[in-house]
């Protein structure tokens, strides 16, 4: 079974249409790659999962169970809002670190937030500190817990961003072209971590410019154009052999790159 | 004679001094208020807003002073101010702080504006409040952002709080100028400069020191 469902989903900004009836599943510790040019909706739609953005028209599965239906949205409370994010995470392309707090506050920030908002004993407070700096060195930054984002590279900072999306340990974790904003050195690092998940089976949706990439870490690809998913896939059948001219054409603009 | 015009000096410092720390604590909270509402999304309560902060930052403030000191009396024969000290030291604040938290609304309205929506989306997508999100996220970068700008406005406080004496609040200005005419010397004068001097000295540290604390991260 599925562990996310996504069914007709449809935004619109105005009068374009971003998202066009988006359908998509993705069984429990697969990875889904999602591919397309600027202005596909890729973006869009890991904004509509993370409800940075409201879905017009659609629903959202989680587990089997209903998560959000469009027809319901003016029924659902910020706080509603607030408790559908939990089963996501989302990493930016500009990886958005809170600039006041170092990196390992950046990472027990929110956990500790939330901890504190349930009034949980002193004790098990000292234990998120614990495991942020566990996180920080998974991702290879336990030499950098006490520096602030501008003290760290690019590469640095979206590891960091990394490690404060799983100290929530959401369900499915999103990543809006990962690396995009780094410089070429440095998107290997960024990489390695996210492949690194996905050995330990996390559930994952990475947008991304990487083709290559996308081939290796993917168990599907979806390639959207103008709205629509136009071919999915395995990534042996969707990148190495596909069968739309839509397709065709973006990957070999792609190879000429 | 030196005596004489030290000590009434010392009282209109006084004046300027109760005048500039009441226009703070009335005009930065009321300049927050003000900028919410230019920022509203009922167009209305944007619009009127903004007006008001066009008039009051589009006209002088001496002008701002009379209006509201002569203005309810003149036109309505309303006798609100009152004939004393306090009561024109009551209208004084009120022009004073109504000025004032117009520019400081513009100011907190640009440094709003100015922290990226990543920083918000960020705290959203970490399943934060909207309360926790603004005190943990979004207002010490405000701070930052905002603390040169409103240095510069407190600093200018400290010399227009001579303004007030077009409606004869004496202040420290006043006070010095009436030497001129009762004795035919003009050091007083110049005395006051240092009083002004000294103060804003005092406050352009303070904001360095202020400024200096929020060095360690960058916005």
């Amino acid at each position: 079974m599925a562990l996310l469902e996504v069914k007709n989903l449809n935004k619109s900004f105005g009068k374009t249409a971003v998202l066009k009836n988006v359908s998509l599943s993705l069984p429990k510790g697969k990875c889904l790659a999602v591919i397309g040019s600027s202005g596909s909706g890729k973006t869009t739609l890991l904004r509509c999962l993370n409800f940075l953005e409201t879905p017009d028209e659609g629903s959202v599965y989680v587990g089997g169970e209903l998560l959000y239906d469009a027809a319901k949205q003016k029924t659902y409370s910020e706080n509603d809002i607030r408790s559908m994010r939990m089963h996501f995470g989302l990493v930016f392309q500009s990886f958005n670190l809170f600039r006041q707090y170092t990196a390992l506050q950046n990472v027990t920030l929110a956990p500790l937030l939330a901890a504190k908002a349930n009034k949980a004993p002193k004790e098990e407070l000292d234990l998120f500190r614990e495991k942020g700096i566990a996180l920080l060195r998974r991702v290879g930054l336990e030499n950098k817990l006490e520096n602030y984002p501008h003290q760290l590279s690019g590469g640095q900072q979206q590891r960091v961003a990394i490690a404060r999306a799983l100290a929530l340990e959401p369900a499915i974790l999103c990543f809006d072209e990962p690396t995009s904003a780094l410089d070429p050195e440095l998107t290997g690092e960024v990489l390695k971590v996210i492949s690194s998940l996905r050995e330990q089976d996390t559930t994952m949706i990475i947008v991304t410019h990487e083709i290559r990439f996308a081939r290796d870490i993917a168990d599907y690809v979806i390639f959207m154009d103008d709205g629509v998913i136009v071919e999915e896939g395995p990534p042996e059948q969707v990148i190495d052999a596909p069968t739309n001219a839509r397709t065709v054409r973006f990957l070999e603009r792609y190879a000429e790159m | 004679m030196v005596q004489t015009v030290i000590s009434a000096l010392y009282g209109g410092f006084l004046v300027s001094i109760k005048l500039f720390g009441l226009t703070l604590l009335g005009a930065l909270p009321l300049g927050l208020v003000i900028s919410f509402g230019s920022m509203s999304r009922v167009k209305p309560i944007a619009l009127l807003t903004r007006g008001l902060v066009w008039i009051v930052r589009g006209s002088p403030l001496m002008l701002q002073l009379l209006v509201i000191f002569y203005g309810p009396g003149l036109l309505f024969g309303w006798n609100i101010w009152g004939g004393s000290d306090s009561g024109r030291m009551l209208a004084a604040l009120t022009a004073f702080i109504l000025n004032y938290a117009c520019y400081f609304s513009e100011i907190y309205r640009g440094g709003i504006e100015g922290i990226p929506q990543g920083q918000r989306e960020a705290g959203q997508v970490l399943g934060m409040t909207r309360s926790q999100i603004f005190f943990r996220v979004t207002l010490l970068q405000l701070v930052k952002r905002i603390l040169p700008p409103i240095s510069n406005e407190v600093i200018t406080l400290v010399k227009d709080t001579s303004l007030a004496r077009v409606i004869l609040v004496y202040e420290l200005m006043w006070e010095g100028q009436r030497f001129i005419k009762s004795a035919g010397i003009i050091w007083p004068l110049f005395f006051t400069g240092v009083f002004y001097l000294v103060f804003t000295g005092l406050l352009s540290l303070l904001f360095r020191r202020l400024e200096k604390r929020l060095d360690y991260f960058t916005v």
